[in-house]
């Protein structure tokens, strides 16, 4: 309906931004020519600055280290939180001690092995669910994006639609919906992936319809291309950073959303682990034990930060505005 | 002007439609019996089921049901009832009242502090006060409604009132007023600060730039008439468009905060709604919401027109 | 001159000899990324009132920098200016307090730019902007202003101007919007009216009317001009002298008369033979060789020596002083005997 930018309408939506770490002067007014750069060459001039960017750095060294510890929690803890062994009720809520840095939770099961397991669910849904919308989004809005006509008038018209739903409560409804149909936390993935892919359409369509018409894609018209071979080979590389961009961004929020999710107890469900359900466990005791809450709460805004560092710096180096 | 807003008006409709019967599907094949649901544990007359499944068409395919839901609300402003037989809009009368409260509680905070700090960033832009607000910004994004929500309630709720012995921020409730909203809407209102800070600063470092800025210093006019009439009244267009879109976005993320909260809004009502199985509640509540959506962006885009002479006369 | 103080501002009137407007060994510098850009290197000129002065060169060349360093509208930072003097009526701006300056701006110094549209500002009417000037500048009421504001589009010959006065900037055509700009910059009787390219983005019998009406305001109020362009066709109508600008720096210094009677720089003889001529129809037009000098990177000795016909050895390694041709004509060039003369090389 309107064609004002929604933004903020999923939780990760993101309006256009300034980097951190934008801090040269304007240009003058007057100012020798630049050689512009190409396409071809963005990525790699985008590379070199990368590696300058401590956020950069950091924000890799983070999602390395979260990666790790959804594949071999073991490195991490000795303790199996699935293994009900490991829990004593009577030592519920304890302080942290040896052996137990983090302290103990309502069921006096491990907080530290706990919060260590969790990362693996946010890391699979996160990453699902941005390839899934990535894949969906941005295949439809280059579809869109270059045929236009009624191909992009039906699908910006359902995007439209999907704006118009909030999101949490929408991807709440689902969850709870589907609950049952047996396939775990992957209902959590559709869920946010049918709220979500609008937005990385959107970009991709603005993105395509840019590319579209200039110079190099009207010659490449003219000498007969295809249009899969434009789409594919001129569009598509052209309109693909701001996606990318978009995308890592909205891998952190679509953490931050399983974890509301849960946390409603609609997402990851007991006695599977993740950082949502462990707010939810220790929130009742929270106001005189809130480490079982804090630490979980800590490495889910950690976590969440780390890639939304990583789209803010990917999205400096690729903006050629700041160049 | 006027051939504008009807147009807007047209196209919202589609989106009324498509949105409401996705959520009408959905809730459609919500799991279990709501009939069987609500008569508990004691057998039923199946006559009495029977004539409630009759009343609520619940026999009926799913687009004929659609079709009395939505004509009921569109021709007659009735949202169903609910299965023990209240309106649903009665239900949600004073509900509707607090998630509102929140959500414009949490608007003016955002209004006030993202073009505040937006403001003092732009016009240090490069220099140590912008980076770190720029830096807050990126935590302000990073952490997750839910943990902002109870570090705050035992941060300013619990450990002030220890501190001091007097309650600022009461945790829990809407029993004080507007005070009881202060915290939950500062909660509610986060991310959505950090988003309208950067986009305030990067309006106005793009306004400030441009030639009419130059004209008017070249007028003679005082630096501050320069940013704050010229530049502000320019870079004011985006920010009233983010601000009245992000109104429907505030109510609809509102559930989360009126969990830690336990505020009696529409949220938690719906939250309940689901577990309870109530169709009419769930489909009423997402109806009355993806309505506020519509009907905001509809008055941004007025707003966008009243702002922007360029786009009136187009 | 009489030494005064930073808050004091310039006297009605010229002091003795002192022109209206003295720019003396103005420099600029930009700080970029890329390095530091010398915009403006040691320009000096001076105007009088009801003087017309043109500022010649190509874009780069440092022209429009050193106009909006007389209005004291560069960005600093980036911009720097580490020397350099602007006399108005004896007073040198550059010393005074910002609050000083922003008194002489506007009222007393005025300045129209080369884009109307992206220069006036598109959400407020022309009426309010112009009006502006009145209520800010001198107090008046709004009704008042506005009633002033259509009086000066009145005379910028705007049609209809009664019922214009509450029309957005872009419901005006270019050359409308560029008369709005001039009403807004004559509005308080200034004494320099500066134009940057004023023509530059309209239609050529757009430009003819916009430059007439310009001419004619300053016959009736005996403003001083500088009129920056690139366009030579322009400048031989209304201007009095003329100030060929290349790399940042003056080249040559002449009447108009002189100057089209015959150049005393190269990079001049090469602008002049560039326009078409209605006389040499048929012959090749034409066009100076090579590409303007890169600020970052400026060429040993004369600038423009890489592009220059009458190159000799000395001119890669000394760069040339302005030379004093008469009293009241310059040119920065070794050569200017042999280009004065017509020799080529």
């Amino acid at each position: 309906m309107s064609e004002t930018p929604q933004l903020g309408q999923v939780g990760p939506a993101f309006p256009e931004t300034q980097s951190l770490t934008e801090n040269q002067p304007s240009p003058p007014v007057k100012q020798p020519k630049k050689k512009e750069a190409k396409p071809a060459s963005l990525w790699r001039d985008a590379w070199y600055d990368l590696r300058r960017r401590p956020m950069f750095i950091f924000s890799l060294v983070l999602i390395a280290i979260l990666l790790v510890m959804s594949f071999w929690p073991s490195l991490f803890t000795s303790i199996n939180p699935f293994d009900a062994k490991t829990c004593e009720l009577s030592t519920a809520r304890q302080g942290p001690s040896a052996g137990h840095i983090f302290g103990r939770d309502n069921l006096g099961c491990d907080v530290y092995a706990k919060t260590i397991y969790g990362a693996k669910n946010s890391i699979i849904i996160g990453v699902a669910t941005t390839v899934i919308t990535a894949l969906v989004g941005g295949l439809l809005g280059l579809l869109a994006g270059t045929r236009g006509g009624w191909t992009d008038v039906l699908t910006s018209r359902v995007t439209e639609v999907f704006f118009a739903i909030p999101s949490i409560l929408g991807a709440l409804l689902i969850t709870a919906t589907f609950r049952d149909a047996g396939i775990g936390i992957w209902i959590v993935v559709i869920a946010l992936s049918v709220l979500a892919w609008p937005m990385t359409f959107r970009i991709m369509r603005a993105a395509v319809i840019t590319a579209r018409s200039q110079d190099f894609v009207l010659a490449a018209k003219a000498l007969g291309a295809g249009q899969a071979r434009i789409m594919f080979r001129h569009l598509l590389p052209n309109a693909l950073a701001p996606v990318i961009v978009v995308a890592t961004i909205n891998l952190g929020g679509f953490i931050a959303a399983e974890a509301a999710l849960s946390f409603l107890g609609v997402g990851v469900q007991s006695p599977d682990i993740s950082w949502g359900l462990m707010i939810a466990d220790a929130r009742n005791r929270f106001l005189e034990a809130p480490l079982p809450l804090v630490f979980p709460a800590l490495f889910l805004s950690i976590t969440v930060l780390a890639f939304i560092m990583l789209g803010d710096a990917v999205r400096d180096a690729l903006d050629p505005k700041l160049r | 002007m006027g051939r504008y807003i009807i147009r807007r008006l047209i196209q919202a409709i589609p989106v009324l439609l498509g949105a409401t019967l996705f959520i009408f599907a959905i809730v459609f094949a919500l799991p279990g019996d709501p009939i069987e649901a609500l008569a508990g544990e004691k057998r039923q007359d199946p006559a009495i089921t029977a004539i409630i499944r009759e009343q609520y068409h619940l026999n009926d395919p799913l687009l004929v049901q659609y079709w009395y839901y939505i004509s009921g609300i569109l021709f007659h402003g009735d949202f169903g009832k609910t299965f023990a037989g209240v309106p649903v809009t009665q239900l949600m009368a004073g509900k509707f009242q607090v998630t509102l409260n929140l959500a414009f509680t949490a608007l003016v905070m955002e209004a006030i502090i993202g073009l505040l700090l937006g403001l003092w960033a732009a016009l240090r832009r490069g220099r140590a006060t912008d980076t770190a607000i720029l830096a807050s910004t990126l935590l302000l994004i990073s952490v997750p409604t839910l943990v902002t929500g109870f570090v705050l309630q035992l941060w300013l709720g619990v450990w002030l009132k220890q501190v001091t012995g007097i309650e600022f921020f009461p945790i829990a409730g809407v029993g004080q007023g507007l005070q009881s909203y202060l915290l939950p809407g500062f909660v509610l209102a986060g991310t959505s600060i950090a988003y309208l800070t950067r986009l305030t600063r990067t309006s106005l470092v793009e306004t400030l730039r441009s030639d009419y800025i130059r004209t008017a210093t070249a007028k003679g006019l005082s630096r501050r008439r320069v940013v704050g009439r010229h530049g502000l009244r320019n870079a004011l267009i985006p920010m009233v468009t983010y601000l009245g879109a992000d109104l429907g976005v505030l109510m609809g993320g509102a559930i989360i905060t009126e969990t830690i909260f336990n505020l009696p809004g529409i949220g938690l009502q719906l939250y309940q709604g689901v577990y309870l199985r109530e169709q009419p509640i769930v489909v009423g509540i997402v109806t009355i919401l993806v309505l506020v959506y519509i009907v905001a962006n509809l008055i941004v885009d007025m707003l966008y027109a009243v702002l922007d002479p360029r786009i009136r006369y187009e | 001159m009489s030494k005064t103080s930073p808050h004091a501002l310039p006297a009605e009137g010229g002091l003795g000899n002192e022109p209206l407007l003295a720019v003396d060994d103005l420099h600029v510098e930009f700080a970029t990324r890329a390095g530091l850009v010398r915009a403006v290197n040691g320009v000096s000129y001076s105007l009088q009132a009801g003087e017309t002065l043109a500022v010649l060169g190509e874009s780069g060349s440092g022209k429009s920098v050193t106009a909006q360093a007389i209005m004291g509208i560069l960005d600093m930072p980036p911009a720097r200016i580490p020397k350099g003097e602007v006399r108005f009526n004896g007073t040198d701006l550059l010393r005074l307090s910002e609050e000083a300056r922003t008194q002489v701006r506007g009222q007393r110094i005025a300045m129209i730019f080369q884009d109307a549209l992206s220069a006036l500002n598109p959400v407020f009417t022309v009426g309010w902007q112009i009006s502006e000037m009145f209520r800010v500048h001198r107090g008046m009421g709004k009704r008042d202003a506005v009633k002033k504001a259509v009086e000066l589009m009145d005379r910028v010959r705007i049609p209809g101007a009664k019922q214009r006065v509450n029309d957005y900037p872009h419901q005006f055509s270019g050359g409308m919007r560029q008369r709005i700009m001039i009403a807004m910059a004559i509005a308080l009787d200034p004494e320099v009216l500066i134009a940057d390219e004023p023509t530059t983005a309209l239609d050529v019998t757009v430009q003819a009317q916009v430059m007439e009406l310009l001419a004619e305001l300053q016959r009736e109020s005996n403003m001083g001009m500088i009129l920056i362009t690139h366009d030579l066709g322009v400048v031989a109508d209304v201007a009095d002298k003329i100030a060929v600008m290349y790399g940042g720096r003056i080249v040559e210094n002449a009447s108009v008369h002189d100057i089209y009677k015959a150049p005393a720089h190269p990079y001049t003889k090469g602008l002049l033979e560039s326009i078409p001529r209605v006389d040499l129809k048929g012959q090749d037009l034409y066009a100076i060789k090579g590409l303007p000098p890169n600020l970052l990177d400026m060429p040993t000795g004369c600038a423009f020596h890489p592009r220059c016909p009458y190159r000799q050895d000395n001119c890669v390694t000394d760069s040339p002083p302005l030379y004093e041709i008469s009293g009241t004509r310059n040119s920065a060039c070794h050569y200017w005997r042999e280009v004065l003369d017509g020799d080529q090389g």
